[in-house]
Formats: structure tokens, C-alpha cells, sequence
């Protein structure tokens, strides 16, 4: 049985937990605890601790992981040992909040650096009427042209896998270009 | 559309930029904690800008700015009544007070000290109206934000907000496709695009221009924000990406492209 990973990152309540959960086949695995931070209860009631991990199992011989990054900063020292050896990785973006956006950059930086593999930048909750709009979203976290950046409801099977697989285009598009 | 939010999360440079980026066209209303700043735009350019009930009209900003004397800026504001900028404009260059350059400049510096006082300003709320122009009856002016959003740029000194945007001086640095024409630097920000390749680390840049970690983070933050150059790998750990014998199961690459292809139908059939 051979595996793969990919990784989706982001903010802390940025829809990480949520859009593995929307395609894997199994239940996301997380370490729930009630949160100590108040500020934190205030947007939702609990969060995962440990990793989050989905599955797609692709036949007997393939399998895919995605592993969610824990949302809290005080958890970015599981970051480098998530990323090790994935494919790719997802920056989710909870486009209601302009506030996360600057960690949602730190984030990106701090991944890009421990690996230079592909990723997608996905914009969540774009559903919801206070939610930036891409164009602006691009901007404000200083996205090159070239970087895909995508609309996301993390609730929504057809976006997450639309993300999934333009990752994966991202990641076949590198691999040609090594020839 | 929500483009709007808390000066504690986005900065007047920051809001600038996006809008220079963007090319955008409208207003950004700033609620600051006594009073509103309004600043508009076209394109991505300034063109007007005012804050507070302050008396922006021309005759007052040329007052200011020593072109009216008091007796002059009294009379035009008792006999000027309905009359706009702009007709106003035109009597005072024809009777030969001013010039239609002075009347330009003074404009432009008194709309920049509007920015500039914004700048301080870290607390309240800014919407941006895509459909609230600048007003019709004040003389608009076309100033591109680069020099700007540097200057901006130039005044944040919290070393944690510094640290937050440019985490590692391992990166190296390159000019974004953008074009660099009359460009404002300081010396030392000169001093560091002197060196800017993309075999250059920030670290060696501030180790060659004599810059200790926050002074190279604050100039390249700000060259950052004006969208000058950008951040990437330095160049020598750039050559195609080895693939990490981890990623993937198999060191045969068709078998990992096959494995790639494996995954897009496996994931279109869910």
C-alpha cells in the first residue's frame, strides 16, 4: 500500500477542519479539547489539537492523507514535521476576517520555506455576505498573479475538490516542467 | 462586497496599496476616534482627499500654503459664494495670482499631508465605496501612491510587525514586472536595491549595506508594500525541486506521474 500527503493549512477557524471533512471518507480524526482562550471560544466551541486527518483512498495500492495543521499558533511547531514529505499544501483563507489575513501570509511564508512544493491559496466562506472578494483577497495578501488563488465554501463537496485538483494539476504541471 | 474592516488589522499603507494594486476608483472613508477622513480615488491614483470639517477648499489651501495673503483668501470667500473650485481656479490664473502648476502642486502636497496625518492613525474602521466619487466641484489631482506607500512604509518600527511579514532573511529578493520610474528612496533603501538578485539573501544584502535585522526587514517591508520587488527562494536552491524521496513512494518518475493522474480521476469520481 503506498501513501501520499497534502496539507491544508491556514488560520486558526479558517475551514481547515471542515474541508477535509467535506471529501475524506472517513470521519476527520482531531483531538478535541475546550478551548482556554475566550477570544477563541467566542468563534466556535471547540478545536482540534493534534492534527486533523482525512483519507482517499485512490485503489489497493494508493492512498492520499490530508493531513489539517492546528490552527492555533502556539501549535506552529507541528508545522515542519506535518510538511515533510507532502505533495502539496492548501492555504485556506477565511475571507470574512481581514484580521487572520496577515497570519494567512506567515503561514504561506513559513510553508513555502520549509518546502518548495506546489500549492493553492483557497478563500473561504466566500458564501457569506461580508466575505472579500478574490481580486482584493489577492491583493491584500500579497498573492503573485501566477499563485492560483480559489473560491471556497469548505461545506461544499464540487469547490473542494475543484482546490484538490488543482493542486494536483499544480503538482503534475512541476513535474513536467522537470523533465 | 465587504472591503471594509479595523485600522488595528490593516494599516493606511496597507489599504493604499491594495488600492494602487487594484487600480481602484472610488473612496476609502476612514472613521478615526474624533473625527472622518475621506480619500478618494481614480485608478489607483489619488485625487482627493479631506479629513474632518477642515475647510479644503482651494482658496483655503493656497492660503495656507502663503499664495492667497489673508485680504485675498477673505474677499474670495465673501464674493466667491456658489462658485466651485475650478471656476475659481480659472479666475485666479487668468487676474494672474497663481498658476494653473501652483494650483496642481499645492493641491497635490495639501492631499498628501491628508494621507500623511492618516498614517497615525491606528485605531477605527475604513469602508472603501466603489460608487462615492471625488466631488464634482473640487479640483481632482492624479498622484500615484508609490512614494506614497513607501513613505508609509518607512514609519512602521514595531519589530514584531516586522518580524511577522518577513519571518526569514534566508529568502532572497527580485524586482516585481512592474516599472521603476520616479522613484523617492532614502540612501540606505537605495543602498539595499543596490544588491537586490535573486542570489542574494537578505541576510548577505544587510551584511554588505551595514544593516542590522530590523533596519533591512523595515526597508524591505516598505519596498514590498510599494510592490518593488518581491520575496522568493535564492536562486541557487531554485534549480528544478528535487523531489523529496519522501513525497512519493516511487523514484521513477513516469510511475509518479502516473501516480499524480491516479489521484486527479480518483478525486473527479467523488
Amino acid at each position: 500500500m503506498q501513501t501520499v500527503k497534502m496539507v491544508v493549512t491556514g488560520p486558526f477557524s479558517a475551514g481547515k477542519t471542515q474541508f477535509i471533512q467535506s471529501v475524506s471518507e472517513i470521519d476527520v480524526v482531531a483531538t478535541e479539547r475546550k478551548i482556554s482562550n475566550p477570544a477563541e471560544r467566542s468563534i466556535k466551541d471547540a478545536t482540534t489539537v493534534a492534527m486533523d486527518f482525512g483519507r482517499i483512498t485512490v485503489d489497493e495500492d494508493l492512498v492520499l492523507y490530508l493531513f489539517g495543521t492546528p490552527g492555533q499558533k502556539r501549535f506552529d511547531f507541528m508545522w515542519e514535521i506535518l510538511s515533510e514529505g507532502m505533495l502539496g499544501f492548501i492555504v485556506m483563507v477565511d475571507s470574512t476576517r481581514p484580521e487572520t489575513f496577515r497570519e494567512a501570509r506567515s503561514i504561506l511564508e513559513t510553508f513555502r520555506a520549509y518546502a518548495p512544493t506546489p500549492f493553492v491559496v483557497a478563500a473561504n466562506k466566500q458564501d457569506i455576505k461580508d466575505a472579500w472578494e478574490l481580486e482584493d483577497v489577492r491583493h491584500a495578501l500579497r498573492l503573485d498573479a501566477k499563485t492560483k488563488l480559489l473560491p471556497c465554501i469548505a461545506t461544499n463537496k464540487t469547490q473542494v475538490k475543484k482546490i484538490l485538483l488543482e493542486l494536483l494539476y499544480s503538482i503534475l504541471a512541476e513535474m513536467e516542467s522537470g523533465k | 462586497m465587504a472591503l471594509r474592516g479595523n485600522l488595528r488589522d490593516f494599516t493606511i499603507t496597507q489599504l493604499l496599496n491594495l488600492i494602487n494594486l487594484a487600480q481602484k476608483t472610488g473612496t476609502l472613508v476612514v472613521d478615526g476616534p474624533s473625527e472622518q477622513a475621506q480619500v478618494s480615488f481614480r485608478d489607483g491614483k489619488l485625487a482627493y482627499a479631506r479629513v474632518g470639517s477642515e475647510d479644503n477648499s482651494l482658496a483655503a489651501i493656497l492660503h495656507k500654503a502663503n499664495k492667497l495673503n489673508v485680504n485675498q483668501y477673505r474677499a474670495i470667500a465673501e464674493r466667491s459664494g456658489q462658485m466651485t473650485d475650478k471656476e475659481l481656479g480659472l479666475l485666479l490664473i487668468n487676474a494672474g495670482y497663481v498658476s494653473q502648476e501652483d494650483i496642481l502642486l499645492n493641491l497635490q502636497g495639501y492631499f498628501t499631508d491628508v494621507i500623511r496625518r492618516l498614517f497615525t492613525w491606528v485605531e477605527g474602521f475604513f469602508r472603501f465605496e466603489n460608487e462615492m466619487l471625488p466631488p464634482d466641484d473640487r479640483i481632482n489631482v492624479r498622484l500615484d501612491l508609490e512614494n506614497l506607500i513607501i513613505e508609509g512604509s518607512r514609519q512602521l518600527r514595531e519589530w514584531e510587525e516586522l518580524q511577522d511579514e518577513i519571518p526569514s532573511l534566508d529568502m532572497a529578493l527580485k524586482f516585481t514586472d512592474r516599472p521603476m520610474t520616479n522613484l523617492n528612496l532614502s540612501v540606505e533603501e537605495w543602498r539595499v536595491v543596490k544588491y537586490i538578485n535573486p542570489k542574494n539573501t537578505m541576510k548577505q544584502i544587510a551584511s554588505a549595506a551595514k544593516l542590522n535585522d530590523m533596519e533591512i526587514r523595515r526597508i524591505v517591508y516598505g519596498l514590498i508594500q510599494a510592490g518593488l520587488v518581491e520575496m522568493i527562494r535564492p536562486q541557487s536552491a531554485q534549480a528544478v525541486p528535487k523531489v523529496n524521496p519522501k513525497m512519493f513512494p516511487t523514484q521513477d518518475k513516469e510511475e509518479q506521474k502516473t501516480l499524480i493522474n491516479k489521484l486527479i480521476g480518483r478525486i473527479q469520481k467523488l
